[in-house]
């Protein structure tokens, strides 16, 4: 069978654009190409009505009203107005913030810079192995001067889904605002703000094959109403919440993208679930010290992260070079530090460092995936030829030890 | 960031990929690094009567720029006296496999698997550490 490669399996950190979509964006750019604000003229109420429309696939992809969409920048902006909106708002009433573990970068770095700066106390609340936020943790972790809860709803890395609805009642019951990044979980599973109690939510488009700039905030404004203070002044845009012309192309696109999501979504999500399973099973069959990290009942249908024992990640990179993936280990960073989110699971850090991920989409075919499975268990057993940790582990030798001399 | 290809050349075609017997004579092994760091570096080295490297391998656990510095390593000790491979700098590794500046480290694990694997052999020969700057007293 044919295969095109290089094979993209890296689907969560990015997104091709559905072909749909980008014809749904082409006509923003040189023919209808007014400002959505111009009230004045047919050029300015066609851009409006666009966007109109944009708004309302956005909204009903998440169960929210037109009126509760923010379109941004993306998530990590909508995450930024969230937050600090929030804190800047209500920060006369208390300045304590309840994250998860393993939220988004954005979310962690936003919030510790506001821990830094502005005197907002931060509690983490751990997570078991699975990756899972107990909603027990979350009310024991609530105060009477907190504001704020966040929980990322779906867990970019290893794909965990969290309790949304367990946790809203909790926040609800305790009068806490409700953030989740749903960036990972939009257009991928059902998402309700009214059934899970969410206040405010961040999405990105070009993470479900919508265009790259554009994303949303969703601002509760019923039971409560959220207020927020803007980010970005200079017009009062979407309410006064967020100034600026919008990007009419990148915002028709991302309602396209929504609708598609949408409309595809039970058919879609149970196909590359199969692919999913398929590349797990695959890979297990033929390999032993393979993990499977996070949870496996609770998980993104594309997503599969595992840890493969005495091999070292970017250099599985590098044996797959075929294969677009993405790897936890702290040689694929700038940083040099493994990822967080794998340690947060309890996980030694050498299988941190042993962590890959593969994240499937609408494009992937089964040919791809097989192709990946024989690669990846024929580069697992090349590295394993060369690991001294191989090696060690077959004479029987207890790695765990073995006193190590680093420097 | 794009590998370098002399990196990608030692990955796909690793030289003296191996292990020695462990009581083999005139062996000495040197383990360097730590597995929750994700650098473990085993180099072996075979030397003569003469204090001549005959032969070397090695084992990694790590990145390509990883394999790579320890496989370049190797390849180097082969023919090399003691003192010359006592003298092997990192940054010669890091030169000639155009190393970007955020694994240079993984070229100073390897100048200490070299170290950490002379300093074995002679320790288990008897021998006395031939005169080198910065040396530690060994025996």
């Amino acid at each position: 069978m044919e295969i095109k490669l290089p094979i993209y399996m890296d689907y969560q950190s990015t997104t091709p654009m559905d072909p749909e979509v980008l014809q749904a964006m082409l006509p923003y750019f040189t023919e209808t190409f007014g400002h959505p604000a111009s009230r004045n003229h047919s050029f300015g109420w066609a851009a409006e009505q666009a966007v109109d429309a944009a708004r309302g696939q956005v909204a009903e992809l998440i169960g929210a009203t037109p009126k509760e969409v923010v379109f941004t920048s993306g998530a990590t902006e909508a995450i930024n107005l969230a937050l600090k909106g929030v804190v800047e708002m209500y920060g006369e009433k208390g300045r304590h913030v309840v994250v998860s573990a393993i939220d988004s970068r954005p979310v962690l770095d936003v919030l510790r810079r506001l821990a830094r700066e502005e005197g907002v106390e931060l509690t983490e609340v751990p997570v078991d192995k699975e990756g899972l936020v107990s909603p027990e943790d979350v009310k024991a972790a609530i105060r009477p001067d907190t504001i704020l809860v966040s929980v990322m709803m779906a867990n970019n890395e290893i794909g965990t889904i969290q309790d949304m609805e367990s946790i809203g009642r909790v926040a609800k019951e305790a009068g806490v605002i409700l953030f989740t990044d749903a960036s990972e979980a939009a257009g991928k599973v059902p998402v309700d703000v009214q059934a899970m109690g969410i206040d405010l939510l961040a999405l990105t488009a070009h993470k479900f094959y919508g265009p790259k700039g554009v994303g949303a905030l969703y601002v509760r404004r019923k039971g409560p109403r959220v207020r927020l203070s803007p980010q970005i002044d200079g017009g009062g845009h979407e309410r006064g919440m967020r100034s600026g012309t919008l990007n009419v192309p990148g915002v028709v696109g991302m309602g396209k993208a929504a609708e598609l999501c949408r409309q595809l979504m039970p058919e879609e999500s149970a196909r590359i679930q199969a692919l999913r399973d398929r590349l797990q099973n695959g890979i297990l069959e033929r390999l032993d010290e393979a993990h499977v990290n996070g949870s496996q009942t609770r998980r993104l249908p594309h997503n599969l992260n595992m840890s493969f024992a005495f091999v070292e990640g970017e250099s599985m990179l590098m044996g797959l070079k075929e294969v677009a993936l993405a790897s936890g280990s702290a040689c694929t960073t700038a940083t040099l530090e493994p990822s967080y989110v794998i340690r947060a699971l309890g996980t030694t850090d050498d299988l941190a460092h042993s962590s890959i991920r593969f994240s499937l989409g609408r494009f992937t075919t089964e040919d791809e995936v097989d192709y990946v499975i024989e690669h990846v268990a024929a580069t697992v057993n090349r590295l394993r030829e060369m690991s001294p940790l191989y090696e060690m582990a077959k004479e029987g030798i207890d790695l765990s030890k073995v006193s190590w001399k680093a420097d | 960031m794009a590998y370098s290809d002399k990196v990608l050349d030692h990955y796909n075609n690793p030289r003296n990929m191996g292990s020695f017997t462990k009581d083999e004579e005139g062996v000495g092994t040197g383990v360097v690094g730590a597995p929750e760091c994700g650098d473990v570096m085993k180099l072996q080295v075979k030397i003569n009567d003469d204090g001549i490297i005959e032969d070397a391998k090695f084992k990694t656990f790590g990145c390509g720029s990883a394999i790579a510095s320890s496989s370049l390593a190797t390849e180097w000790l082969k023919g090399r006296t003691v003192e010359q491979a006592m003298a092997l700098k990192n940054t010669a590794i890091v030169e000639e496999l155009n190393l970007p500046p955020v694994k240079i480290h993984c070229s100073i694990l390897a100048e200490d698997a070299i170290k950490a694997a002379v300093n074995d052999y002679l320790e288990k020969s008897g021998k006395k550490a031939p005169e080198a700057p910065a040396e530690k007293a060994e025996a």
